[in-house]
């Protein structure tokens, strides 16, 4: 991810478990204009795939996913 | 573009009405209205218990017959043979220990799932065929929920994309 995609916020769901994340991502999103940046901390390892799973579904955009000991930061652009 | 597709569609049945029985069908629920889809949940049986205004806040863990018995936490007293969940009290117990443990996890309340399912248009569907053998009037569910029977929820699911029964 370049310089340029600043997240515009970070939702911190770490400690979380499914379905919470998909959930407070999906809210976050829409309090969010096109084009911005969500960043995401997550430490459920299901989320992963879950995020991938939400990517495709709805069309908003992964730009990145990071992992750092057990750590997930997940960098979401919104399309639409 | 994804506003274009048409929005896939999930179709669930719940049929029990127990608390560890319904979070399965509002976790798919919520999820799925996350992810932009079009839900509708069928509460039919003892699942009507679920948007039974009265029942929700103090849906239990059957300590008897349940499969998810003992509870998958040594430190939980209600380990040893089966019957020990015929002693008096032991519903309770597993009820108040399944909500300790969830409420550890941050998970959310039932009443929560049901509240993001609506906030994302998920319908919820009163089965009337339950209504009128267990004596529930409308006016005993909570709000959101429309009152139809199976036909008009199989037109429903006759268009989904994903059905399960719960």
């Amino acid at each position: 991810m370049g310089a340029q995609a600043t997240p515009r916020r970070t939702l911190d769901c770490r400690g979380l478990l499914c379905p919470m994340p998909i959930i407070e991502v999906s809210k976050a999103i829409k309090g969010m204009e096109v084009g911005q940046i969500l960043e995401m901390l997550a430490t459920d390892p299901g989320s992963q795939a879950d995020m991938l799973a939400w990517e495709k579904h709805t069309g908003h955009e992964i730009l990145d996913t990071k992992e750092d000991d057990g750590l997930l930061r997940f960098y979401v652009r919104k399309t639409r | 573009m994804a506003e274009e597709k048409k929005r896939r569609r999930l179709a669930l049945v719940a049929s029990q009405g127990s608390l560890d029985m319904a979070y399965p069908p509002l976790i798919l629920a919520s999820t799925a209205v996350s992810m932009g889809w079009e839900v509708g949940i069928f509460f039919t049986f003892y699942g009507l218990d679920i948007i039974n205004k009265r029942k929700l806040p103090t849906l239990k863990v059957s300590a008897v017959g349940n499969p998810a018995m003992p509870p998958p936490f040594p430190s939980v007293p209600l380990q040893g043979p089966t019957i020990i969940g015929t002693l008096p009290g032991a519903t309770a117990l597993a009820t108040s220990f399944m909500k300790g443990w969830m409420s550890k996890a941050n998970m959310p309340t039932i009443q929560e799932l049901i509240e993001v399912t609506l906030d994302g248009d998920g319908r919820l569907f009163a089965c009337t065929t339950t209504m009128g053998v267990m004596g529930v009037e409308e006016e005993d569910l909570i709000e959101g929920v429309s009152c139809l029977g199976a036909a008009a929820f199989l037109d429903f699911a006759s268009e989904a994309d994903v059905s399960l029964f719960v």
